[in-house]
């Protein structure tokens, strides 16, 4: 058995109303940013899967983004593969 | 006497004020704890208010996967009657037993304040001894409670009476869809409350166990709680596992 770490990125889907999205738009004229658009707040879950292949361990988080993480008729989301190795000081 | 579970969640904070209503319309009300796997031969269930699992991900969502719900769902699957209320909405939404979800609300705030609601039909377990359109004044407490469905679903639910409360103003005319003072959360269409297909399945934001008693301002939601206790009691007197169609009357 082999340890993959995932993360899945959830937004609203497209058309949706993004009330987050658009206050935190609303206050870049705060900042004095401009040209700035598409604002969208979503959520992060990061993930550590135990399994034979990384395509196993993939299923296995697809079900879970697609059961727990993101609700279907209101978000989406995709999967990203996190390398565990990276940013480790050796 | 008809007994009528009320589910507790880690969170749940309503269940109490729904134990005391359904007693004020006849129930015996029992508690039903989130890890138990059967409903204690119950002839309804209520999921309550409260922020069940600490809202934690999206409200309702891991609510969703206790043991309770499991038997919940066979249940509901049966045709046994169930009612959301806010938190409990959502948590139905979230199990796919009602349409729809509700997102935050429009105006980003949580909204705790009274609200008018006018039941869409007359019909239905949830319903049957409103009697007349007139506003229901209730409070809502939720920042989640925006309702929404997409187009082709809310025209469905429009087609097929699912539709169980809209918010209204004082005066009952119905509320406008972006938020407005009579629809605060901004729910589409001013939907506050549907029921799924079959309907035995229904859930809505506002409170009716927090308006069961003049005392607190308004006794408005208590036809609610009575209308379901009187179905439930009769669900009970065809017996548990008849799975019979449970509309009052035709449409």
């Amino acid at each position: 058995m082999s340890e993959f770490r995932f993360a899945v990125n959830v937004l609203p889907k497209d058309g949706i109303l993004d009330p987050q999205g658009r206050a935190v738009e609303g206050s870049l004229g705060h900042l004095g940013v401009e040209g700035v658009s598409g604002v969208r707040v979503g959520r992060r879950v990061e993930l550590t899967v135990e399994a034979a292949t990384e395509v196993e361990a993939r299923a296995t988080v697809e079900r879970l983004a697609g059961e727990l993480f993101a609700n279907p008729l209101i978000e989406s989301y995709a999967i990203e593969w996190v390398d565990i190795h990276a940013g480790v000081a050796g | 006497m008809t007994r009528v579970g009320v589910v507790v969640f880690p969170g749940s904070n309503c269940d109490r004020d729904t134990l005391r209503g359904l007693e004020l319309v006849g129930a015996e009300a029992v508690p039903l704890w989130h890890e138990q796997g059967s409903l204690d031969g119950v002839a309804a269930v209520v999921l309550p208010g409260g922020f069940a699992y600490g809202d934690y991900l999206r409200a309702g969502v891991i609510a969703r996967f206790s043991p309770v719900m499991r038997a919940v769902s066979a249940f509901a699957g049966e045709g046994g009657l169930v009612l959301g209320i806010c938190n409990g909405f959502q948590v139905l939404a979230e199990a796919g037993l009602v349409p729809g979800a509700l997102l935050r609300n429009r105006g980003l705030r949580f909204l705790g304040r009274d609200v008018r609601i006018s039941a869409q039909r007359f019909d239905t377990p949830f319903t049957a001894l409103i009697g007349d359109s007139r506003p229901l004044r209730m409070p809502i407490a939720h920042g989640e409670g925006c309702y929404f469905a997409d187009e082709a679903t809310l025209d469905g639910l429009e087609s097929d009476g699912q539709v169980l409360f809209r918010y209204v103003d004082a005066d009952g005319r119905l509320a406008g869809t972006e938020a407005d003072a009579a629809n605060p959360n901004g729910s589409m269409r001013a939907i506050a409350g549907v029921m799924n297909a079959r309907g035995n399945v229904a859930g809505l934001m506002p409170h009716p166990e927090r308006a069961s008693d003049r005392l607190l301002g308004s006794d408005d939601g208590l036809p609610i709680l009575r209308s379901l206790v009187e179905a439930a009691a009769r669900a009970d007197q065809r017996g548990a596992s008849a799975a019979q169609p449970v509309l009052v009357g035709a449409r």
